[in-house]
């Protein structure tokens, strides 16, 4: 018998000793950040239930509060269509940028840089410091709340979309440019019509994002549903506030399903 | 005529990927460039329409170099070289017919082009072409839906819709299953000889090739080893570009 030149024993050995390994610096480090904070793991697991308690006690909708729904629903309403305006608009930036940087479209290695430089700037300035940045300039508005919303979808959808022209577009752009196609004939013939599924995917997942965020933003600009909920928090109404987290709940499920329906039909 | 004069390229410097290729092809004629993986059939392949740009050489379309072409000139000579793909690289979300009239590309003006317009023309002729490849039924589904050897027939009718001088078949049949591969050989030996073009089709499948082809060219390391019509293409031959011990299996 020829000796194998790899010792299999020891080297699945050694991979198991490195698996045990990494699994006690984990809990070590757990362990040493609950000392630091002071944090008691079993404390903190018991109170989960009693925070359930005081949620569903003070927070539960009671029939008076359904004199709030007009309300509620107008606000909602509002949020609903400044997250789709959003992203509508973040899309269409989002588009030409990511063609304009992608490695398989982009025109130079130095715009790559750029655009990618661009997508990380809006998507790694969190959402709130976003929307208290704009604050100053633009007030409590709707408007600020919008811009907020744009900067960050930018962001997030530059790098995706760059992500899908490169996974979908590569072999089908190859082709025409091969046949002697323009850029632009190319862009719009090969790449676009070959990705539109994917990118409606990623914009209907956005809206729903968007629906969730525009609410933590409404808080701090003062519009939309995060300002109602902000305003019943604040003023003790519990049931009312309660309400409205119910509806953006619901609305939330209800775009979801949606989405998935537009996804089955398109793709 | 197609003709390759000294053609090299090197990806990293000191390591040639082709030294010195020279060959030359008559219109009407099917070619089969073989070789090891790595050997460098594809780059030849896409230097002749400078989708990989070479370092040195010449290639001459009827007298003209395609290397000294600008970006305007290389665009029109593009047009007459159609391409085919191992993955057979079509919009898979676009209709058959939408695939195959990307062809004139080339030939429209940017806006036309972008906004996807065809003349009747245009669409009489990709729909006779589909007939050509025996795909006239399937010219308003999806690409998606086709099979592989669907796909490549749409591929081929792409290239053709071109009014190519030249087609160059990167592994064009790798993908397929072997009826399928068979077919679609077949296919590109027939439309070489009737439409009186250049065909040039990287392959593995040394059977296929001898079968079809009417010249062999072989490449290892980059260089030309072997050119001659396909009749001559011995055992010796195959076991210098492959490797002994690999004749046995390659051959049946």
């Amino acid at each position: 018998m020829k000796q194998p030149k790899v010792n299999a024993a020891k080297f699945l050995g050694k991979k198991r000793m490195m698996q045990t390994a990494a699994i006690a610096i984990i809990g070590g480090i757990y362990f040493i950040s609950c000392l630091v904070l002071q944090f008691n793991t079993v404390e903190g697991i018991m109170s989960v239930p009693k925070a359930f308690t005081w949620l569903a006690v003070n927070f539960q909708p009671t029939p008076e509060s359904m004199s709030y729904l007009p309300q509620i629903g107008i606000k909602l309403l509002e949020t609903i269509l400044m997250a789709i305006a959003s992203v509508v608009v973040a899309a269409v930036i989002a588009i030409v940028f990511a063609i304009l940087g992608s490695k398989v479209t982009g025109i130079s290695k130095s715009m790559q840089i750029f655009v990618r430089g661009l997508a990380s700037f809006f998507r790694n300035i969190p959402l709130v410091a976003w929307a208290m940045i704009l604050l100053f300039s633009f007030k409590q508005s709707n408007f600020t709340g919008f811009l907020a919303l744009l900067f960050m979808t930018i962001g997030f959808l530059i790098r995706a979309f760059m992500e899908i022209i490169e996974d979908e577009a590569g072999e089908s752009m190859l082709a025409l440019e091969a046949t002697g196609a323009s850029y632009f004939q190319v862009i719009f013939q090969g790449v676009i019509s070959q990705i539109i599924p994917s990118l409606i995917s990623w914009i209907l997942y956005m809206i729903e994002n968007n629906v969730r965020d525009a609410t933590l933003v409404g808080i701090l600009t003062g519009t939309g549903i995060g300002f109602v909920f902000d305003l019943y928090y604040k003023s003790f109404r519990f049931d009312a506030a309660g309400m409205t987290v119910l509806a953006i709940i619901i609305v939330v499920i209800v775009l979801e399903l949606l989405s998935n329906q537009i996804r089955k039909v398109i793709l | 005529m197609l003709e390759v004069k000294n053609l090299a390229k090197s990806y990293q410097k000191d390591k040639p990927a082709l030294t010195d290729i020279s060959f030359k092809v008559d219109s009407g004629k099917f070619v089969a460039i073989i070789g090891p993986s790595g050997a460098g059939k594809t780059t030849i392949l896409r230097s002749l329409n400078q989708l990989i740009k070479d370092d040195d050489g010449q290639i001459l379309l009827d007298g003209e170099d395609i290397r000294a072409a600008n970006k305007a000139e290389l665009r029109k000579l593009r047009r007459q070289i159609g391409m085919i793909f191992q993955n057979y690289n079509l919009v898979e979300r676009l209709t058959v017919i939408e695939n195959v009239l990307h062809g004139r590309l080339g030939y429209k003006s940017t806006i036309s082009g972008m906004i996807g317009r065809y003349t009747e023309e245009e669409k009489r002729e990709a729909l006779e072409l589909l007939d050509k490849v025996g795909l006239s039924e399937f010219a308003l589904q999806r690409c998606s839906e086709l099979s592989g050897g669907q796909k490549q027939r749409v591929g081929i009718a792409r290239a053709l819709i071109q009014h190519p001088k030249v087609i160059l078949c990167d592994e064009p049949i790798a993908s397929l299953d072997p009826a399928s591969a068979q077919n679609v050989m077949k296919l590109l030996k027939d439309l070489t000889v009737e439409f009186n073009i250049i065909c040039i089709a990287n392959l593995h499948q040394i059977g296929l090739a001898k079968e079809h082809a009417d010249q062999i060219i072989g490449i290892r390391k980059g260089q030309m080893v072997y050119n001659d019509v396909s009749e001559n293409l011995s055992e010796d031959a195959i076991a210098d570009l492959y490797g002994t011990a690999a004749v046995k299996e390659l051959v049946e």
